[in-house]
């Protein structure tokens, strides 16, 4: 079957499937509605967990990352991933035993105050927007690719499906599509990256293949690199050949990892999205063990992830060094061993704008090397129209320095230029292209990025839901003065969640067509505020009885002022690198915000007076599982 | 149930969480980031022992760590006789 039709026939499925399950377990009360009824085996509770928490970055973005930086993108896999570990030991277990529907719900009955939970519903919701803004932006990027409809016409199609089932559903519409979203989007990365193992390494299971031998030689520009050669160490060679670095030497210092790394870890502990999944297990046993579990599908695509990095950017220069451009995407180029090298991906990436190619020396073929290929802006080519090239490349109007150095001399003189483009996300979506792999396989990759993109988006729209209906009406405006409770029925605020669920899908949408020109940058800032927030604030809440409402107050205003400050500085209003505190980075900064966030709580709470007897009494009670029971309102 | 029994479970509690959470801070921070060059010196097939660390065996560690703590809690908890 033609690709375009075979990547119709598996979204179409892929979305039906999805909507029956919506159909299928509608929500019948708010309970159903916020925890799924608080009834979710913990394998299944994992499961979508692991849907939920693996966005558009992890499927699309991370594996290109990871490639880019080498050594040091170990901070992303091991802070994505090591965060669970917190969860499961620090918060996971007693927030289950608290027996509540959402984070500020504990903020606020924990430190007995509506501004504790007010500062913990703004939170909530801006952590979570800034999120899901992006994740809607990824579901227009899949569908504008992969179904050459328009960007925005994505977005409003992706607006439609979360909008059956997370508003029908509610937390049991979503959970159960999560289970089904996180097994077409494991299916949709295993498969492809067992295909590349096999071709790079001729061993099956990627993460073996990552530490085995390439069966082909190559050349990399400047020498041979010869079959039977470790993957890794070919990678080394031609990395530092070209000019990178070693692939497997850090190079961005021991600091800057350290606090990225802490800051991706407590962010992990402390998004509310990923929290509220542990209030849907039926017990405090379950919730740590579902935590277990979300980690294991977790891990399945997280240990693929560095492998799949590996296999690209060898792929990369053996496909790219010193081809022939017109041969090559006319698919008439071969390899050294005289297979096929058909390029023609090269061509529709090109279309599409992610990828550039600049003749610099005017040779009509490709290399790869360290460098921008193209001056100005973050090394982006600005295209010139539709112009074309004498070799048939699309121009830019980038200014570029050319230069006559043929790749005899570049070889003999052991330097290269860089020709080229790549735009990071290309090494997930293009891998299967680009490795020559068959169309069905490349007709997955987007019913999985879209799986990936629609299932996290799902889980936030639901948590910012929450948060209105919930906290801040029923908890707090609608409170009733006098019995303390909310004067709305449960079907009253059921409406209402529905009600700002459809709001908030709305705003998502439109922040995805929209985007505010910093998508790049939320993930700092969602990690880093939630780093800062809301992971020292429930440790404290659990840990130390004697953390009163001012110690808490102080310091999530404490770390959200400086956190939220320092990026807003450095990232948007131009802040010189020169002056970062300490030399650490926006994306770490979290670290820094939760250290202070601690250190005033516990300093503040020293000199108030102790929370009263029945907070202390409720902090007895969560630190014991016995009696947990299910999840209620009030 | 009296005060003695909570305490006494949640020292106990708490120890079991040190001891994890130190092996967790060894086989991330310490193999994957701070002794990550140290470590790289050393070979298995074709891994970096540092790099494996930090690409692979620290994500390992990690699912097994949390799976031995609910084990380990679970007999804490009978010990006590709190369990649900």
């Amino acid at each position: 079957m033609e690709l375009q039709s075979l990547i119709y026939l598996f979204v179409g499925l892929s979305f039906t499937l999805y909507i029956a399950i919506a159909i299928w377990s509608r929500a019948g009360s708010t309970k159903d509605f916020y925890v799924a009824g608080g009834g979710v085996h913990p394998v299944l509770n994992g499961m979508a967990t692991g849907a939920d928490w693996m966005s558009a970055a992890s499927f699309i973005s991370l594996a290109g990352i990871v490639s880019l930086k080498g050594s040091d993108g170990g901070a992303y896999l091991m802070g994505w991933t090591g965060g669970y570990v917190l969860l499961a030991m620090l918060l996971a277990p007693y927030l289950r035993k608290f027996g509540k529907f959402t984070v500020p719900d504990f903020v606020g009955d924990r430190y007995y105050s509506d501004i504790a939970r007010t500062v913990a519903v703004i939170c909530v919701i801006f952590i979570s927007f800034t999120y899901v803004a992006g994740q809607m932006r990824g579901v227009g990027i899949v569908f504008s690719r992969f179904l050459q409809v328009d960007v925005n016409t994505g977005v409003l199609i992706g607006m439609g499906i979360v909008f059956i089932y997370a508003v029908l559903g509610g937390m049991k519409g979503i959970t159960y599509t999560q289970v089904a979203q996180y097994c077409v989007m494991i299916f949709a990365f295993t498969v492809p990256a067992i295909f590349l193992s096999l071709q790079v390494t001729d061993k099956f299971l990627p993460q073996i293949g990552f530490g085995s031998t390439i069966p082909f030689q190559f050349d990399d520009g400047i020498r041979m690199i010869e079959s039977g050669t470790y993957l890794l160490h070919a990678l080394d060679q031609s990395m530092t050949d070209l000019g990178f670095g070693a692939y497997t030497v850090s190079h961005g210092g021991t600091w800057n990892v350290f606090m990225l790394t802490t800051a991706l870890m407590l962010g992990t502990a402390g998004l509310p999205h990923v929290i509220v999944r542990f209030f849907t297990t039926p017990t405090v046993k379950g919730a740590r063990i579902s935590a277990g579990w979300a980690l294991v599908f977790i891990a399945i695509l997280y240990t693929q992830i560095p492998a799949v990095a590996a296999f690209a950017r060898i792929n990369l220069i053996k496909n790219l060094q010193n081809v022939e451009y017109t041969k090559f995407v006319n698919g008439e180029a071969v390899h050294l061993d005289g297979t096929k090298n058909d390029g023609r991906w090269f061509k529709t990436w090109e279309n599409s704008g992610l990828i550039g190619w600049a003749d610099r020396n005017n040779d009509g073929k490709i290399q790869v090397a360290a460098g921008k290929a193209f001056e100005g802006p973050k090394g982006k080519p600005i295209y010139d129209g539709e112009k074309r090239g004498p070799n048939g490349e699309r121009l830019t109007k980038n200014p570029m320095p050319s230069h006559n150095v043929s790749a005899q001399e570049m070889r003999a003189k052991g330097q290269m230029v860089n020709e080229v483009y790549l735009d990071r996300d290309i090494i997930v979506l293009a891998n299967p292209e680009i490795a020559g792999l068959p169309n069905w396989v490349i007709a997955i990759i987007a019913a999985g990025g879209l799986a990936a993109a629609l299932s996290t988006a799902a889980g936030l729209l639901l948590v910012i839901s929450t948060s209105i209906s919930h906290d801040l009406l029923g908890n707090m405006l609608m409170k009733d003065p006098v019995t303390g409770k909310s004067r709305l029925s449960d079907k009253a605020e059921l409406m209402w969640a529905r009600a700002a669920a459809i709001v908030a899908i709305c705003v998502a949408g439109y922040l995805g067509i929209n985007p505010p020109g910093f998508v790049a940058q939320v993930v700092a800032f969602a990690f880093g505020l939630a780093a800062a927030s809301f992971f020292p604030a429930i440790v404290l809440g659990i840990f130390y009885k004697r953390m009163n409402k001012e110690g808490a107050i102080a310091g999530m205003l404490t770390g959200l002022i400086f956190t939220f400050s320092y990026i807003v500085y450095f990232v948007f209003l131009g802040g010189d690198k020169a002056d970062y505190l300490w030399g650490i980075a926006p994306t770490g900064i979290g670290t820094i915000g939760m250290i202070l966030h601690f250190i005033v709580a516990i300093v503040v709470s020293k000199f108030t007076p102790p929370p009263p007897q029945e907070i202390q009494d409720l902090v007895e009670r969560i630190r014991i599982p016995r009696g947990a029971g299910s999840a209620h309102a009030h | 149930m009296n005060q003695e029994v909570a305490d006494a479970y949640w020292k106990e509690n708490i120890s079991a969480i040190m001891k994890l959470l130190a092996v967790w801070f060894i086989v991330s921070y310490g193999c994957g980031i701070i002794f990550i060059d140290e470590l790289n010196t050393i070979e298995f097939g074709g891994f970096k022992l540092g790099f494996w660390f930090a690409q692979q065996g620290a994500i390992y560690t990690f699912v097994i760590l949390i799976f031995v703590y609910a084990k380990w809690m679970e007999k804490i908890e009978e010990k006590y006789d709190i369990h649900e």
